[in-house]
């Protein structure tokens, strides 16, 4: 048992949780910012898949992991571009159209990537870290926090640029009223549909990109079903955080140690099924849930597409 | 019909409709409707429930487009494509349904529609307010949230929101109905600086008083119809009283004096008989934006009407509610027919004869996408001989909703027609049948003839008046003062929480009355 609470074991398991965490973390913030403004975005599992599968085609052809993130970005994008259309603009039932997308993406990108690769799995170089210095250097803190990819950093810093955003920003109050009294922001003179629009290719922006870190940083390769319900985690997180983004920071963390504690145990070699393990996130989300999400109200347009001038 | 070559197309207009129409499925909202609105006057519009103010205001504030017929913006035909569109022309409204964030707080409100780029003007917003609310004689809760916000200080952020934006063309759709008697004169004093500066103001308003001392030209709507017109000139040469007859004569077709103005029967109350409600101390403990109740206490007799006076936002719905068993009371209690009441939840009171009608008809009081037919009987679901093993009686259900439709003469298509759908007079009289059948024996009327149109005001009244006349005890909360005079056998006046006095309804009372809302002793 010694080996368990070992300094390299524990950063290893904390390192572990940081890389699992971050995709959590960024379809998180791009959810949260979807149902702000009253879109729920059941199609974000799709938009990660996207995001997967384009981020390590582009960073394999190119050689740039930058390139891959950008490219992951825009597949993103591009599902929500079609979920913006059909669920915004045209007013289609968010929850039918969002699964459609996810079933629809998950086939897609495993055809793609067999035509491609056939079934050979071809890896990316591991990716390089941006050592912090001096904070690197605290044992079990250093090696688990400040020793990953300059991304990483990025995600954490978007956090609190987020808070500012729906704080202190004419935009964050736009976008909390297109989610709970979008009449009134229509009457202010804001296009309803296009600030929901902006939140739903934000989404679909993050979430690309948290797809592509899994793929291309994460996992170094890219299998079909790679998200494993890492987007419907984001939903849960956002849901659960509702306005605030620090909250969807501290559940990505949580979730992030939970599915690391999954490899780590099965690699200390202790005897405990990995099911049991992998049910840990979820039984997390119910005690998290009882404790901080009763008193939580959901935006009061969630889910209702705006239609001008209708009684 | 020759509507584009009347006389509506004159330069003077900053807005002007021609031959305006607007259906809807089953309805003709607006018929060839002509209307011209000109800087330095209120000009009102007048007209009942479902005459087609409301789709001329949604067509005007850009939310919708006429079918047939133009708008004309300063003589050019200018279809007002979004309310973007109309803001940008300078026309700002202020509208019937609260137009709010609840969500945010007011301040936050009052600053949405800046440019997205930008960092919320804050200060710049407050000091404006400042200004604004110093020459309204208001105040307003900057930092509240909306939500926690009564539905008349609700009202007055809207009002303050569309001066804060340089509006030419301001339209007011009854804005003064859950104001104050004083509030109500000082937004007409306002509206007199405003046009005298040259803004154009529409006005609507149930009230024919209000029409005629504030307006200089009035429009009569009836049926989506536009049936008369009362130009400046001859508005100065008339007398209130003259307008207001004139005014009557083409709503009704029919003479009368002020309509509003019915006299009080005064009916004897037992002395003797015991109080069917008794109230005691009763305590609500204060949230953060909105006044508690401090102690309570008043008992009326059956067939007694007790009035509930006072300027609104100072605990009156947080009264209703804590009666009605919606909100829990820190202290006190209520008895009804004396036995204690104070355990029992919203339906165990209701069950006992409690009956509340809600301010707040949309929201709490009915379910709008349900059918006419199921909202009499909200709160009775799963009750025989409804619902019978927990399934939908239907044949029973149509049976009785047919009977209430008729006897409360509620105007549906049909008893399918989601109730949302109706007009606020009608939805009032869905929640009138609610609640006044079988059983009541106390019954809570919150602002029960806010928002109605004169036809279904005094239905509504007279509603009440029969309601007590049957023994039942009733408690009308209202911050209409003729109301509350033309009908209450006593008035409680309630300030900040608390009950300052009760006066008998005599002669002398508005004067009592009046003296104590404005914080001195009767």
């Amino acid at each position: 048992m010694t080996g368990l609470f070992s300094e390299v074991f524990l950063s290893a398991l904390l390192f572990g949780a940081v890389t699992a965490a971050i995709p959590l973390l960024l379809a998180g913030l791009g959810e949260q910012m979807s149902e702000k403004a009253g879109v729920l975005n059941i199609g974000i599992e799709g938009m990660m898949l996207a995001g997967a599968y384009l981020g390590f085609v582009g960073a394999f052809y190119s050689g740039s992991l930058w390139l891959g993130f950008l490219a992951g970005a825009a597949g993103g994008v591009a599902v929500a571009l079609i979920m913006a259309l059909l669920c915004v603009r045209i007013g289609l039932n968010q929850i039918v159209i969002g699964i459609a997308l996810t079933l629809g993406l998950e086939g897609l990108t495993a055809l793609l990537h067999h035509f491609q690769f056939s079934r050979s799995y071809p890896r990316l170089p591991a990716a390089d870290a941006t050592v912090v210095p001096l904070l690197s250097d605290i044992p079990v803190i250093g090696p688990a926090f400040f020793k990953h990819h300059l991304i990483v950093y990025l995600a954490v810093a978007l956090v609190f640029a987020m808070t500012y955003l729906y704080r202190r920003t004419q935009l964050g109050l736009n976008l909390q009223a297109a989610g709970d009294k979008p009449a009134a922001l229509d009457v202010a003179g804001i296009d309803v549909i296009r600030t929901r629009t902006i939140a739903v290719l934000t989404t679909g922006a993050l979430a690309g990109l948290g797809g592509a870190y899994l793929a291309n940083v994460g996992a170094g390769l890219f299998i079909p079903f790679i998200t494993n319900g890492a987007g419907f985690l984001g939903i849960v997180l956002a849901m659960l955080a509702r306005g605030r983004p620090v909250w969807v920071l501290f559940g990505a963390l949580l979730f992030g140690v939970c599915l690391s504690l999954t490899t780590a145990m099965q690699v200390a070699g202790i005897n405990i099924p990995t099911d049991v393990i992998q049910m840990l996130p979820f039984l997390a989300v119910m005690i998290m849930l009882v404790l901080f999400g009763r008193r939580e109200s959901l935006p009061a347009a969630l889910g209702i597409p705006y239609e001008r001038g209708a009684r | 019909m020759s509507s584009l070559s009347s006389s509506s197309g004159d330069k003077r207009d900053i807005v002007a409709l021609e031959g305006v129409t607007k259906r809807f499925p089953g309805i003709v909202a607006n018929d060839s409707i002509d209307l011209s609105i000109r800087p330095g006057e209120v000009h009102v519009l007048l007209g009942e429930n479902g005459a087609g103010k409301s789709t001329l205001i949604g067509m005007l504030s850009g939310l919708q487009q006429p079918d047939e017929g133009r708008i004309l913006v300063d003589g050019k035909p200018t279809p007002i494509t979004s309310p973007r569109h109309a803001l940008a022309l300078g026309i700002g409204t202020v509208f019937q349904h609260m137009m709010l964030v609840p969500t945010l707080t007011v301040v936050e409100n009052l600053l949405l529609g800046g440019p997205w780029w930008q960092r919320p003007r804050t200060e710049e917003v407050v000091a404006r307010v400042a200004e604004i609310t110093r020459s309204l004689g208001i105040t307003v809760k900057l930092h509240a949230k909306v939500s926690e916000l009564s539905l008349g200080e609700q009202q007055q952020v809207e009002i303050l929101r569309a001066m804060l934006r340089n509006s030419r063309l301001l339209i007011l759709d009854e804005s003064t109905s859950m104001l104050t008697p004083k509030g109500i004169d000082e937004l007409g004093a306002l509206m007199r600086r405003l046009v005298e500066q040259g803004l154009a103001i529409v006005f609507i308003t149930h009230k024919l008083k209000e029409a005629a001392a504030f307006g200089d030209r009035i429009s009569v709507l009836k049926l989506g119809r536009k049936v008369g017109e009362i130009p400046p000139e001859r508005f100065r040469a008339l007398g209130e009283q003259e307008i207001i007859s004139e005014i009557v004569e083409l709503m009704f077709g029919k003479q009368k004096d002020d309509p509003e103005a019915v006299a009080r029967q005064v009916r004897a109350v037992d002395a003797e008989a015991a109080p069917l409600l008794e109230v005691t101390n009763l305590t609500v403990a204060p949230t953060d934006d909105a006044p508690g109740l401090s102690s309570i206490s008043f008992d009326i007799r059956p067939g007694e009407i007790l009035g509930i006076a006072g300027i609104d936002g100072n605990g009156q719905k947080q009264l209703a509610e804590a009666l009605a068993g919606q909100r829990a009371a820190t202290g006190g209690s209520v008895r009804l027919e004396g036995s204690a009441i104070d355990a029992l939840n919203v339906g165990g009171r209701r069950q006992r004869g409690l009956r509340y009608l809600t301010d707040d008809r949309l929201g709490e009081g009915t379910v709008g996408t349900f059918p006419v037919s199921i909202n009499f009987f909200l709160k009775q679901i799963g009750a025989a001989p409804f619902w019978r093993s927990g399934v939908e009686q239907r044949a029973e259900i149509d049976k009785r909703a047919t009977q209430l439709v008729r006897d409360y003469d509620v105007r549906t298509p049909s008893l399918k027609t989601p109730v949302a759908r109706l007009s606020g007079g009608n939805i009032q009289k869905v929640l009138l049948a609610r609640e006044l059948a079988e059983g009541a024996k106390v019954v809570i009327f919150n602002k029960p003839t806010y928002g109605l149109d004169l036809a279904n005001t005094l239905a509504s009244r007279q509603r009440i008046r029969d309601t007590a006349a049957r023994g039942l005890a009733v408690l009308l909360i209202s911050t209409d003062l003729e109301e509350l005079l033309s009908m209450c056998d006593r008035v409680a006046v309630i300030a900040n929480g608390a009950l300052v006095g009760t006066v008998e309804n005599t002669d002398d009372a508005r004067t009592k009355i009046g003296r104590l809302m404005i914080g001195l002793a009767a």
